[in-house]
């Protein structure tokens, strides 16, 4: 199977997570998306280790991983805080930073 | 001690003496203080004699020493040094000016003992005294201008001494604007020279302008010419001369000490300093004597009417700085220092006994309100009268021999220079005629109130303190004059100092004598060693002599003329007044030099800088520049701003809109 194949199922899974990041409001969901994006990527990586034949890209796709599990750790973190002080849960009404 | 030797420690102690003052202003009373500026004063004298005295013991070629204390820069081209020449010519200015300005401060302590600036006073005479010595005794330019820019600025001080009276306060600003003028001059004609010679040292400057300069090289002449505008603002030469006359709006004995004596020489100073670059440039020297010679026949006019006391001897100053102005820019050397310094006694001792008669007049200062001051102040007109025969070249004193020995000179270089004596006799005439209509409105005829008063009483009335030149009524705390009112004839300082001056008037004339002796010229020969003019400059004793009897007899006929108008047929003056309308209004105008300096520079920049505040200011400055510049950061953070509006979503939706951008973009180029 040829490395085109695993590339369009990556692109296809970045762009379901990228349009859930710009479409949803709800940041659990963001945070879901975000991590089908990252994996998205991940598969790209996996794909091309595979095609060049050496583990560069695994260990690549490892990396992210342990960034994603980061990240994770503190956006879920940050939505747990939204719950506590009865905030929103949406992130079109967190928008204090505007100019 | 060696010569510099002794005159670092000449320079040194006024500045000691000026930093004591300063620092135990608190601590010591005034009297002190007085005393200590006055011993600081005599104490550089002395060292300028140990200076003189060692001089005079070294071989005639090797009397040019220069002393450097250390180097501020010596990079490339710039040789800035802390560095004084020593030899004849300043050795004699510092004898001229450290012995008359002791004289002075020893006057001073009389004259201010009332003042309540009295300790300020003596600080800002020592640091006067300092910085004309910094002038005199620099080796290069870079010091000659320093010393040049701290007398400027210790005059300003002094003639705003009275800080509170506005018309000082003007006065001091006018006198420093004009000297700036003139301290501009000095940078550019350094600047000038410095381009060709490549050195700020005299002595290497002076060696090197034969190769670096053609004779009358334009450069040279533009050069020169810069130094001359320097020379005259210092020496108060029309037409920067208007500051001189509202300078007297200071204390007497600043008057005699800056505005007579020593800081308006300055000029002449530099001119006889310069030699080797005016004799290579003889254009721009010419130039000074003509401007020289204006200025004093225009100051003497202008003498012959003004009807204050002190603005007549300032007048009779600027004229007399003329013929040495005159001298030395024809280069008479011997003839003008000479005259420098006989001038500086006689009009020293002339500006203390006019500070004696305004103190006895309670600070009035017109002429009209003065007469027969004779039997009242008789020491005073006593050195009235030797100072004013000194003035007017009557022999023996000392102005005669001096004042015809420019004037001899002249006649020997022969051509233009001969017309130029011929004015210069004219201005003899009447000099003698402003001098003596001065004395005997002043000391003859009735008695007026005050002197009736101080002859019957032997204390002077102390009158309600007025402001002499608008009559306002003034306090007497500090920034005023003092309350009481000090004469000669009770205070012995200051007897003491014009005692000693009156002698110098009448003998110092005696140093140079045609064919007698020549003292003066021999002393100074080995600075004019490389001058080709210094030794070949001889009037004939025929010459000398003829020159001598015609300035004594106009020097007679002037004191004549003055006595018939202004003692035997008192009516006749306001007579000729009528006569002479015009000229009288002219010459009471002073020439409306005043009138066209305001219309042609004052008022131009005034509305020049009207024009920049009120149009440019506003329009270019706030209006395009800041208001532009505000502006443009104002839309374009308006743009940004727009871009900024707090959704998550938009923010990742532009993010990915750029990658995407960025992505097509490599896409597109790789191709």
């Amino acid at each position: 199977m040829s490395v085109e194949w695993y590339l369009v199922v990556s692109a296809i899974v970045f762009s379901i997570g990228m349009s859930g990041v710009i479409v949803r409001r709800n940041p659990l969901v963001i945070l879901l998306c975000l991590e089908l994006m990252l994996n998205a990527g991940n598969l790209a990586l996996v794909a091309f280790a595979r095609m060049h034949g050496n583990q560069d890209g695994q260990i690549f796709a490892l990396i992210v991983m342990v960034v994603a599990a980061c990240e994770v750790a503190i956006g879920l973190g940050l939505i747990v805080a939204l719950y506590r002080r009865r905030l929103p849960i949406d992130v079109d009404e967190l928008r204090e930073l505007q100019g | 001690m060696s010569p510099t030797g002794w005159a670092w420690a000449c320079l040194l102690c006024p500045l000691v003496g000026t930093i004591l003052i300063g620092l135990t202003w608190r601590l010591l009373p005034s009297r002190i203080h007085g005393i200590l500026g006055t011993v600081a004063i005599f104490a550089a004298f002395v060292c300028a004699v140990g200076a003189f005295i060692g001089l005079e013991d070294r071989n005639e070629d090797r009397r040019q020493l220069v002393s450097v204390a250390w180097n501020y820069a010596n990079t490339v081209g710039i040789d800035a040094k802390l560095a004084i020449l020593v030899d004849p010519l300043s050795v004699f200015m510092m004898l001229v000016v450290s012995g008359v300005s002791a004289l002075i401060h020893l006057y001073s302590v009389g004259y201010m003992a009332s003042d309540r600036g009295y300790t300020r006073f003596f600080a800002y005479l020592n640091f006067f005294v300092f910085s004309m010595l910094l002038l005199v005794e620099a080796g290069n330019f870079f010091f000659l201008i320093v010393g040049w820019a701290f007398v400027g600025a210790a005059s300003y001080l002094l003639i705003s001494f009275w800080f509170r009276r506005t018309t000082a306060t003007q006065a001091g600003i006018k006198a420093f604007v004009i000297n700036v003028v003139g301290d501009v001059g000095l940078v550019l004609g350094t600047f000038f020279v410095f381009r060709g010679v490549g050195t700020l040292d005299f002595l290497a400057a002076f060696s090197q302008v034969g190769d670096a300069f053609s004779k009358n090289d334009p450069s040279l002449v533009a050069g020169c010419l810069l130094l001359l505008v320097g020379a005259f603002a210092k020496s108060a030469q029309v037409p920067l001369h208007t500051w001189l006359p509202d300078a007297m709006e200071g204390p007497t004995p600043v008057s005699a000490l800056i505005h007579a004596a020593t800081m308006v020489t300055a000029g002449v100073y530099l001119i006889a300093r310069m030699h080797p670059l005016f004799e290579q440039a003889p254009t721009a020297a010419s130039v000074g004597a003509i401007l020289g010679c204006v200025t004093l026949l225009v100051a003497a006019t202008i003498a012959l009417v003004v009807t204050d006391l002190k603005r007549v001897i300032a007048y009779s100053t600027m004229s007399q700085i003329g013929y040495m102005v005159m001298g030395v820019s024809s280069f008479a050397y011997a003839g003008g220092l000479f005259h420098l310094m006989t001038h500086a006694f006689f009009k020293a001792l002339l500006f203390m006994a006019a500070g004696s008669v305004i103190a006895a007049m309670a600070n009035v200062q017109n002429l009209d309100r003065m007469s027969g001051f004779r039997k009242a102040m008789p020491f005073t007109f006593a050195c009235m009268l030797v100072g004013g025969l000194a003035l007017s070249g009557i022999p023996p004193f000392a102005g005669f021999w001096s004042k015809d020995e420019v004037l001899a000179l002249l006649i020997d270089r022969g051509g233009g220079f001969v017309v130029l004596a011929v004015l210069g006799y004219v201005g003899a005439l009447m000099t003698a005629i402003y001098t003596f209509r001065m004395i005997f409105r002043a000391f003859y005829n009735e008695p007026n109130e005050e002197a009736r008063e101080l002859m019957e009483t032997g204390h002077v009335h102390h009158a309600e303190p007025v402001n002499p030149m608008t009559g306002e009524l003034e306090d007497t705390d500090v920034g005023f004059p003092g309350p009481e009112h000090h004469i000669a004839e009770q205070t012995g300082s200051m007897r003491l100092a014009m005692g000693a001056l009156a002698v110098l008037a009448t003998v110092g004339g005696l140093l140079q004598i045609p064919d007698v002796s020549s003292a003066l010229h021999d002393f100074l020969a080995p600075t004019f060693a490389d001058s080709s003019y210094y030794d070949d400059l001889e009037p004939s004793e025929s010459l000398s002599w003829a020159g001598l009897a015609v300035g004594m007899l106009l020097g007679l006929l002037g004191i004549f003329i003055a006595y018939r108008l202004w003692v035997a047929d008192r009516e006749r003056p306001a007579r000729i007044r009528q006569q002479l309308a015009p000229a009288y209004r002219f010459f009471v105008h002073k020439w409306y030099f005043d009138e066209a300096i305001d219309f042609l520079v004052v008022r131009p920049f005034a509305w020049f800088g009207r024009f920049a505040r009120n149009t440019f200011e506003r329009v270019v400055v706030n209006g395009a520049i800041v208001g532009g510049a505000a502006g443009a950061v104002r839309a374009g953070s308006a743009a940004v701003r727009a871009v900024q509006t707090g959704y998550v979503r938009y923010y990742a939706a532009l993010l990915l809109l750029g990658l995407a951008a960025l992505g097509l973009y490599f896409l597109i180029s790789a191709s």
